[in-house]
């Protein structure tokens, strides 16, 4: 299989090859369309702030390449908020594949959310094997508010979607190659689709 | 519901855990992996390693430690421990740490914190404050709590927030080393003027001062290193009994 994380220089994406080789996979790092395109699965991760993530993207062409492709495609955490239609953060227009808008989480809450939440009302093959209320690692200000493509819920001072899916693209928004043996299920669920 | 951290630390020199560290089960206590991946089974939910060590060689093995922790380890963690520079952090973050926690060189260069959050995100910015109180008054200290400042410690942790830091870990040098419980007083004035994630750190001795430092200094991780390391208190106990204490931990 080939597995291919989306390089264009946002964020901690060792971690996410580290827990596939964990689980066996060999994930190859690249910002070449092609490679991208001829990849069996395809991970678009994220970290940091989205109009400049954005930025990079349009740089190289992948704002216009990623909503296209056809093959399983998950995107994590700022990758999830960048599949959707915009995102409050810096005003940013996001890929659109995820009808749904990015919002800050209000001040009634610490902003980041930080640490171990739950997941539920888990929809998704992607959730195989995972348990209801299952922990996950987050790490985030903004959030994707829960609707009909929502996957799983997750509640921070309201009930928000942590994971998205249409089609063949899927979105996380918690760290599933940090959050332990589930977060591991979850990217092996990914492998399997 | 988000659950509060426990977070394990340990002492780093030359890319090996210092202080005394007692496992049973360990080949090598004196490795940081080991250690690490014992933690995450434990059920530690992140870790944070201090690197203490002074030369720039040690430094470089410290980074080597990183890349290791990062490719067996599935829990996060975050790296601290002389971070001066945006070439430190990206150093770290490259070889998989997931966040940095700085300390003296924010008090020295406060800019220090927000290029860092601009540039990698407020979500890998940890910002450690040491403080003492001294005639009722909380004065952050530098060098492991041997200098003092002119800063207060809530008028700097402000400053940490609005530059742009991701949480605050908070260590007081009065209550470090006695197992007598957490600053709980201080950590609740942070927690209620600020709106960032709070650590407790320093004076954790008994389950007890865990549940303390949850309610009454309403934290929202708390750290420990020798009741861990020495096996006083086993993390998944201490989580039951957190649990059954009404506060929610992931079990």
């Amino acid at each position: 299989m080939k597995l291919v994380i989306i390089d264009y220089g946002a964020g901690n994406i060792k971690s996410i090859q580290f827990a596939f080789k964990r689980l066996g996979y060999k994930a190859i790092l690249s910002s070449d369309p092609k490679e991208i395109k001829r990849a069996d699965k395809v991970i678009f991760p994220g970290v940091g702030e989205a109009s400049s993530a954005m930025q990079k993207l349009k740089e190289s062409g992948l704002d216009i390449l990623i909503p296209k492709l056809k093959q399983p495609v998950l995107g994590i955490c700022l990758g999830m908020q960048l599949l959707c239609k915009s995102t409050e953060e810096g005003n940013t227009i996001g890929l659109g594949v995820f009808n749904v808008e990015v919002k800050r989480f209000s001040n009634k809450v610490k902003v980041p959310q930080m640490g171990w939440n739950t997941v539920t009302n888990l929809k998704s093959k992607l959730f195989e094997n995972v348990k209801e209320d299952a922990f996950m690692y987050l790490i985030h200000s903004y959030y994707a508010e829960a609707n009909t493509q929502s996957i799983a819920t997750t509640n921070y001072g309201l009930n928000y979607a942590s994971a998205l899916q249409k089609d063949n693209f899927y979105g996380v928004q918690f760290h599933p190659e940090k959050s332990s043996i589930d977060g591991e299920q979850i990217l092996k669920n990914f492998l399997e689709l | 519901m988000l659950t509060k951290r426990i977070i394990p630390c340990l002492d780093i020199k030359n890319g090996r855990t210092v202080k005394g560290v007692n496992f049973v089960n360990l080949i090598d206590a004196g490795d940081p992996v080991e250690l690490a991946k014992q933690y995450a089974l434990e059920g530690a939910d992140e870790l944070v390693f201090l690197d203490i060590s002074a030369t720039l060689e040690g430094r470089n093995t410290t980074l080597e430690m990183v890349l290791k922790v990062a490719e067996q380890v599935n829990i996060p963690f975050t790296v601290g421990g002389g971070i001066s520079s945006i070439e430190d952090v990206d150093r770290l973050l490259k070889s998989g740490a997931d966040k940095v926690s700085i300390n003296s060189s924010a008090v020295k260069r406060p800019e220090l914190i927000s290029e860092l959050s601009e540039k990698f995100g407020s979500q890998c910015i940890t910002v450690a404050i040491d403080a003492k109180q001294i005639n009722n008054e909380w004065v952050v200290h530098l060098a492991g709590g041997s200098i003092p400042t002119q800063l207060n410690l809530f008028t700097w942790a402000k400053e940490v927030e609005q530059r742009g830091a991701g949480e605050i870990l908070f260590t007081s040098m009065n209550n470090d080393g006695t197992k007598a419980g957490f600053a709980n007083e201080a950590l609740e004035k942070l927690s209620s003027e600020l709106n960032i994630p709070i650590i407790a750190s320093g004076g954790a001795g008994t389950i007890q001062h865990f549940i303390d430092t949850f309610k009454v200094g309403k934290a929202d991780a708390a750290l420990a290193a020798s009741v861990f390391h020495f096996g006083e208190i086993p993390i998944l106990e201490l989580k039951q009994e957190l649990q059954n204490n009404d506060i929610p931990v992931r079990l």
